[in-house]
């Protein structure tokens, strides 16, 4: 049965030629040789095996797949690797510094922020690019920037109340400067 | 996803000719037409990559507006500082949108051309007129509760989905195209068409037509307007009914309206009528309601959407109450 339905679909393309790819990943430069339509998502999971960056919907909608390029944060399932080639990326494995996490990160574990964890790491990437872009200061506000996070589990209430936590150990250390 | 070649374009004129090939797309921000090829919906052999193209930015205009870059991002769009005083209704309506993340991707070029949410059009297991041009339509007869209310024809009841383009067919936006055939200037209102017996052709755009700018006319209705979008939930789902306002007002005396409404048909809906209804008139819920009947003079329901009609009526009301407010307005 698969046989003949296989014989009745067109023949596929030839593949085209792998093109090379080079992303700072994490602060390490890394050139990868990609089919075009390999995500972002896939190359960091598939190709340089950092499987930290989850694959949930794989359409956008749930966030699990968030990185940040270049300080923002996007779907890494909704774009090409080859459109991000020679950007900066950094996934849930560069977020902390040696053995130290981030203050995210922490403050996750603190306020019991997830149960079964699949969401986090987008959660956590995506919280990250929310305090770089500062447009966020309540509660209502984080829930709203958030929303392209989904938590099947209903963590929200203590996403919300760790992501208030590492915003406040943050914003002073954005004013600090003398 | 299937096979595709993949190259990036150089400039506008090396991605007009690149995308002269058929089968051919451009790719922007990604977020609707790589979706759309995981569905297997759309299959173009080649995408042209013109994120890199320097169409980001954002620029005074000779007249007094600002010039919108097709390639710069909604987020950054949306929290422009010139935006947000001068045009508020089109930052809250960019930012009801989508999440933070898609919205640091798409860019307005991408955002004008996205492809309808409706259910059959993304499933290649059922009839679908636009996806497959006669077909059939899976929607008329079949669940329809996000479909059009207005324009829409026997071949398809399909909504456009963006938030954006219901503030930009409010403020009278121009869309500035680069072609084939050179450059041209489209009014917002002619850009996207209704489907009547081509549902297949969203826009009035040409093949190899790249869209560079889109461009807002001084006048903002920064004093008096909103965006006020309704959906199933509170944040991140496409807008049920979803209504643009703008008013100037005179003391308590309507000057000039605007009102166009996303979520009901193929296109933002504007009617000349209903905006004229509310010109030289008091702005109380009254003219408003009075207002929305015009403009919904002519709506359908289907099965499962007769609802929009009544919400549609309500939404403008509040939306039109709530501009006349802001900024200390004299109560109605
Ligand atoms: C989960 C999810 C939720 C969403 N919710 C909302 C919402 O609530 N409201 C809303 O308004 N939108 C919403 N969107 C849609 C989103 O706004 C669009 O996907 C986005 O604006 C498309 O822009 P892009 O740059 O990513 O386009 P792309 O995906 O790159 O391109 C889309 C189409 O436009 C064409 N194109 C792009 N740029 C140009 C150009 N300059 N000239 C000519 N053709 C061009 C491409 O060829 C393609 O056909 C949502 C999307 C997702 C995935
Ligand atoms: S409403 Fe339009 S898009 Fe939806 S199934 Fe019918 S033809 Fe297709």
């Amino acid at each position: 049965m698969a046989q003949l339905k296989a014989s009745l679909r067109p023949a596929p393309a030839p593949p085209p030629t792998p093109i090379p790819v080079t992303l700072n990943v994490n602060g390490v430069e890394r050139t990868l040789h990609l089919a075009p339509w390999t995500t972002l998502l896939d190359a960091l999971r598939l190709h340089l095996d950092l499987t930290g960056t989850k694959k949930g919907c794989d359409h956008g909608q749930c966030g699990a797949c968030t990185v940040l390029v270049d300080g923002r944060r996007i779907n890494s399932c909704l774009t090409l690797a080859a459109m991000q080639d020679g950007r900066k990326v950094t996934t849930i494995e560069g977020l902390t510094t040696g053995d130290a996490l981030h203050p995210l990160q922490e403050a996750f574990i603190e306020h019991d922020a997830f149960q079964c964890g699949y969401c986090t790491p987008g959660q956590i990437c995506s919280a990250a690019g929310l305090i770089a872009e500062g447009k966020a200061s309540t509660d209502d506000e984080i829930r709203e920037l958030m929303s392209g996070n989904l938590c099947r589990c209903g963590a929200y209430p203590n996403i919300v109340a760790a992501i208030r936590q590492a915003m406040a150990t943050a914003a002073p250390k954005a004013e600090g400067a003398p | 996803m299937r096979s595709f070649t993949y190259a990036r374009a150089a400039s506008a004129a090396d991605a007009v000719g690149r995308a002269g090939a058929s089968g051919t797309a451009f790719v922007a921000g990604g977020t609707n037409l790589l979706d759309l090829m995981k569905a297997d919906v759309l299959r173009p052999e080649g995408l042209v990559d013109i994120s890199r193209l320097p169409l980001d930015r954002i620029e005074e205009t000779a007249e007094g507006g600002l010039r919108l870059g097709a390639l710069a991002r909604n987020a950054d769009t949306a929290y422009d500082e010139r935006v947000q005083t001068r045009y508020p209704m089109l930052s809250k309506a960019i930012l009801a949108g989508a999440s933070a993340q898609l919205r640091n991707m798409a860019t307005n070029g991408g955002n004008l051309l996205q492809r309808t949410r409706c259910y059959y059009f993304y499933d290649t297991a059922t009839p679908c007129n636009k996806r497959e041009p006669g077909s059939g339509c899976g929607a008329i007869g079949g669940v329809n509760r996000i479909h059009a209310i207005l324009g829409a024809s026997d071949r398809c009841i399909a909504v456009h989905p963006s938030d954006l383009c219901v503030a930009l067919a409010a403020l009278d936006a121009v869309v500035q195209v680069t072609g084939p055939d050179g450059e041209r200037s489209i009014p917002f209102a002619d850009f996207h068409r209704l489907p009547g017996d081509r549902p297949e052709i969203d826009t009035v755009l040409r093949p190899g037509d790249l869209v560079t700018a889109i461009d807002l006319p001084a006048k903002g209705f920064a004093e008096h307007s909103t965006y006020l979008k309704i959906r199933d939930r509170a944040s991140y789902a496409f807008a049920l009914v979803s209504v643009a306002a703008g008013l100037e007002l005179d003391g308590g005396t309507v000057r000039d309206a605007r009102l166009a409404l996303g979520g009901v048909a193929h296109k933002p809906w504007r009617d000349p009528e209903a905006e004229a209804a509310l010109v030289g008139k008091p702005a109380t819920p009254d003219r408003f309601r009075a207002a929305a009947r015009v403009l919904l003079r002519d709506a359908k329901g289907h099965e499962h959407n007769s609802f929009k009609i009544e919400l549609a009526e309500r939404a403008i009301v509040r939306a039109l109450t709530e501009a006349a407010e802001r900024k200390g307005a004299p109560r109605p």
